[in-house]
């Protein structure tokens, strides 16, 4: 494996976490220095992985941009290292990508910007690190640094009425999947006996069959808590809802990647032979995730949490592709983790322009929001065609091939699966035609005015990112992502 | 193990302890001399501390370990890697109370006050070397008995005399009970030596229940200093009553002390036994699974913090335990990683709980409402030491609780079962901690919101705190080198 020249992943990882305690150091009072200086690190760590992104060469696969192995506590065998493969770069972007346009949409924060700021930037050297981990103890490390963020974030700046029972449940929530995942992995070290928590080492430590299927659903379900799987996916609408904006999007567009990134890379391709004996739990837990989750957000009437309810629902594909094992399953779950990513992050930036303006969430309260403010309800639109997965739409690109995949394992599995994705284009359109189409009620027609360019750019960016990747799939991704699930499918034993 | 003859080099190995008892008669002496000067008598905790950091330079230039654990003066002591690094701790522990302890009222212009803190240091240290049961239990009784003191300073504060009084009852009671264990494991072996005797018992001439039940009264005792549950009744009344400084102290480097003790005993005189229910680590498991599930659970219904912060400590008595049952070097290393982390995160929790009761007469934590809106940058300093507490990167107690878990883990079924009850508790144990934070971070703020000065001495102190509280959490190898060192001495 080749040493990358220039430390380009580690400044990716770390440019946001000096930015933030850089923040923390500025005087509370300028709110200007705060606001730019988040914004010009999180533009920059996005232009630096835009460049990994194009860098990286899918032809040849496998991990790139690689510094390390370090020694960081040498007497246990971790070190500092990362590295890049297909599945993980689109996943940096997608962190940068949230980031800097989380940081753009909460421009006005009024209360203690300092703090906010500073906070955001500290979830996203989380994220990004996870996604770059190729030592286990590194991995847990940057996992579990995204606690204090996230609680204090929704606790501070989220929605007053739900915002200490919405922190406090999501990040005990998330603590307890990340803890119990991290005796699974202690298992797994001290199994593998190699003393080190290399990635790469660990993968070929070939676990008996018995440890393997003992070990797999601990190690698997801790992390998917955080993937949002049924039945501990409750932390996830309270969560989103009580969040402020920019952590919506953060947690829901790739927080909640990171919980499945870890399963499929600690438990899935650590222990293939456990996730062999346990896919079938996964497919259907994965597919009850689809299809109640897209019921129950046809139900509600609170506009965000409709869209809390959808991530649950499309994390269930994600985890669908992930049980197949299957190369287009795998395939399809690769891009539906960048594609839903992107999406409810549009749809939680939205969801915030809405509510900022309209000062209600109450879907039976809006109306007629198009004429008001026609950029947001397009890139609502956009979004809301790419969860129901309309060809032409990045959804589309990602779950066909997940429906693919399942048809070949289990066709039940991919009939209601499919079923719970017309109930998703049925609560979409609702909100839709609820909330920018119709009559708009006299209360709103006075006080909502238009979003900001800021906000226009990032509505236009994420729609843009969303059609191009339905128009240009292989050539801008999915070739990419193949690379990554080749090495997946080798070490499942398969072709 | 034989001890080693005589020899003058003996001296330079007990000079840190030598260091102590001088520098507590400087500070008695300048106490005396500065009778009739108020202002200058709050300065003893700069005499203190800067002692302190010689005794610490003292330590490390001259009673380093050998290469070969030694007995010397005639087996009395043991001069190993863990008599060394707990040194370190406790003197280091010493110093940041005596800073933290200047701008508090009771006790901080009172020279008593730290020749008390210095003669008990110097029982921890000597506990921590200690090889031999008379040694030991003399160690024992210097600690607690300044500690007793310090808990009561406050004379004319009853709920502090209450504290003084119940420590000592409790320390004397299970003291009792400790002794009466020693004198048990004295009749069966002969000896009095620690090493001498793990011979005996090995040589397995003995039925293995006899040392057992030996173990078990001696744990009485060592389950006291470390405030492990079912002996842990006397920590949130004495927390409470002591002087916000004391409790501190005691939380960290008495606590250390004992673990220190139960460590060695248990390692080096009770052998693992095949039959496993015979065997301490079980008696240690149960002292860990009460432990971590009473302290935290109770931890989540207090509205004081300091009786908050001493079933936390009960809590974290029962994740140390865990490390301790592992019984394997690795274990022992992640116990003392642990209470390094330990000692600078609670002397910081403890501070800034001193710096609020001192400025807002309240110890509630409806106290601390608002106080980021009040000082941010000491609600900083409260998270770091709350996250480090609740075991969250890239603060110290992450890896001081990912090392005792992966200890347990790598023990077998019993440690399996450890760890499960230990991460599933840690997360009852974020709540309160996070609920801490909460009212720190969310909560409006009393409208009478008075500034929190912060003094020179009390800021040292914490910055201190919070930089070895990020230091060992991200640049861990040297620190975890140095706990493998002290666990090194165990085996």
């Amino acid at each position: 494996m080749q040493q990358a020249q220039f430390p380009l992943l580690s400044m990716i990882i770390f440019l946001p976490a000096i930015a933030g305690l850089v923040i923390l150091a500025l005087p509370a009072n300028r709110r200007e220095w705060i606001r730019w200086t988040a914004l010009g690190t999180a533009l920059f760590t996005l232009l630096l992985s835009i460049l990994l992104y194009i860098a990286y060469d899918a032809e040849s696969g496998g991990y790139q941009w690689v510094e390390g192995p370090i020694p960081w506590i040498p007497g246990l065998g971790a070190s500092y290292f990362v590295g890049v493969d297909g599945i993980s770069t689109p996943l940096v972007l997608l962190g940068a990508l949230v980031v800097a346009f989380g940081i753009m949409v909460s421009w006005n924060v009024e209360d203690r910007p300092r703090e906010f700021f500073s906070f955001i930037m500290f979830l996203g050297t989380s994220v990004l690190g996870v996604f770059s981990s190729l030592d286990l103890f590194m991995l847990f490390f940057f996992f579990e640094l995204a606690v204090f963020p996230k609680f204090l974030m929704i606790a501070m700046w989220g929605y007053p009425k739900t915002r200490e029972y919405g922190a406090m449940k999501l990040t005990l929530y998330l603590f307890l999947g990340s803890v119990i995942s991290l005796v699974g992995v202690l298992a797994m070290y001290f199994a593998a006996g190699k003393n080190t928590f290399n990635m790469l080492e660990l993968e070929q430590a070939g676990f008996p069959l018995a440890f393997q299927q003992a070990w797999f659903p601990v190690v698997f379900l801790g992390f998917a808590i955080l993937g949002g799987i049924f039945p501990f996916h409750s932390w996830a609408p309270d969560g989103h809802v009580a969040a402020p904006t920019a952590v919506s999007m953060l947690l829901a567009g790739v927080e909640m990647k990171v919980g499945a990134f870890a399963a499929l890379r600690v438990a899935i391709m650590m222990m293939p032979e456990g996730a062999r004996a346990w896919a079938w739990l996964i497919l259907i837990l994965a597919t009850i995730n689809v299809v109640y989750g897209a019921l129950i957000a046809l139900v509600q009437t609170d506009f965000k949490y409709v869209i809390g309810f959808s991530s649950v629902s499309h994390m269930g594909l994600v985890l669908i592709g992930f049980a197949t094992l299957s190369t287009e399953g795998l395939l399809g779950a690769g891009m539906q983790m960048f594609s839903h990513g992107v999406m409810t992050a549009l749809f939680f930036a939205v969801v915030g322009m809405v509510y900022d303006r309209a000062h209600t969430r109450d879907i039976a309260q809006l109306g007629g929001l198009f004429r008001k403010m026609p950029v947001a309800a397009i890139g609502f639109i956009v979004a809301g065609l790419v969860s129901m997965g309309m060809p032409g739409f990045s959804g589309f690109m990602a779950e066909f091939p997940i429906f693919m995949g399942a048809w070949q394992v289990a066709p039940v599995v991919a009939i209601i699966a499919v079923l719970g994705v017309i109930v998703t284009a049925g609560y979409i359109l609702l909100v839709v035609r609820r909330v920018f189409f119709g009559e708009i009620p006299p209360a709103l027609d006075k006080t909502v005015g238009d979003v900001s360019t800021m906000d226009k750019i990032v509505v236009i960016s994420l729609s843009a990112i969303m059609i191009a990747l339905g128009w240009f799939p292989q050539a801008l991704m999915a070739g990419m992502i193949h690379s990554g699930v080749q090495r997946i499918v080798a070490l499942l034993g398969g072709a | 193990m034989e001890p080693v003859a005589f020899q003058p080099s003996m001296i330079l190995a007990i000079l840190p302890e030598i260091g102590l008892v001088a520098l507590a008669a400087v500070v008695l002496l300048l106490d005396i001399a500065w009778r009739n000067r108020g202002a200058a008598r709050r300065n003893l905790g700069w005499v203190t501390a800067g002692g302190l950091l010689v005794v610490l330079a003292l330590t490390i230039a001259f009673a380093r370990p050998a290469d070969a654990p030694q007995l010397i003066f005639g087996g009395m002591l043991r001069l190993d890697g863990m008599a060394f690094v707990f040194r370190l701790v406790f003197v280091m522990g010493a110093a940041l109370t005596a800073l933290f302890a200047m701008e508090h009222e009771p006790v901080g212009r009172h020279g008593e006050f730290y020749g008390l803190l210095l003669l008990a240091t110097l029982g921890m240290n000597l506990m921590a070397a200690s090889a031999d049961l008379v040694m030991l239990y003399l160690a024992i009784e210097t600690t607690s008995l300044p500690l007793y003191v310090m808990a009561g300073f406050k004379t004319r504060d009853p709920r502090s005399t209450e504290a003084g009084i119940k420590y000592f009852l409790f320390g004397a009671m299970t003291s009792a009970v400790m002794l009466y264990g020693f004198s048990l494991l004295f009749g069966l072996t002969g000896v009095t030596n620690l090493y001498a005797m793990a011979g005996q018992i090995t040589a397995g001439t003995l039925a293995p229940a006899l040392p057992l039940l030996a173990a078990v009264l001696v744990l009485v005792g060592f389950g006291f200093k470390v405030s492990a549950v079912p002996f842990h009744f006397w920590a949130p009344d004495v927390y409470e009553g002591a002087p916000t400084p004391v409790a501190g102290f005691l939380s960290t480097a008495s606590k250390a002390a004992g673990f220190a003790v139960l460590m060695r005993v248990l390692v080096a005189v009770f052998p693992t036994q095949t039959a496993e229910l015979l065997d301490w680590r079980v008696l240690v498991g149960v002292l860990a699974l009460a432990s971590m599930i009473i302290g935290n659970i109770l931890a989540i219904v207090q509205k004081n913090i300091k009786r908050l912060l001493a079933y936390s400590s009960i809590a974290q008595a029962g994740y140390m335990l865990v490390g301790v049952a592992a019984g394997s070097e690795l274990g022992a290393a992640g116990v003392t990683f642990y209470l390094l982390s330990y000692l600078v995160t609670n002397l910081a929790a403890f501070g800034i709980v001193e710096l609020v009761g001192r400025t807002l007469c309240s110890d509630d934590l409806d106290a601390y409402a608002g106080l980021q809106r009040r000082n941010p940058n000491l609600a900083l300093a409260l998270l770091v030491a709350l996250l480090s507490l609740g075991g969250i990167p890239p603060l110290s107690g992450f890896v001081g609780k990912l090392l005792v878990f992966g200890a347990a883990v790598q023990s077998g079924t019993l440690g399996i079962v450890l760890a499960f009850v230990g991460v599933l508790t840690s997360v009852v144990a974020l709540y309160y901690y996070l609920t801490i934070l909460k009212i720190v971070y969310v909560q409006p703020s009393a409208p009478d919101a008075r500034p929190l000065p912060v003094s020179p001495p009390w800021r040292v102190a914490l910055v201190v705190c919070v930089a070895f509280i990020l230091f060992m959490g991200t640049v861990i190898g040297p620190w975890f080198g140095l706990s493998t060192l002290g666990a090194s001495g165990l085996f």
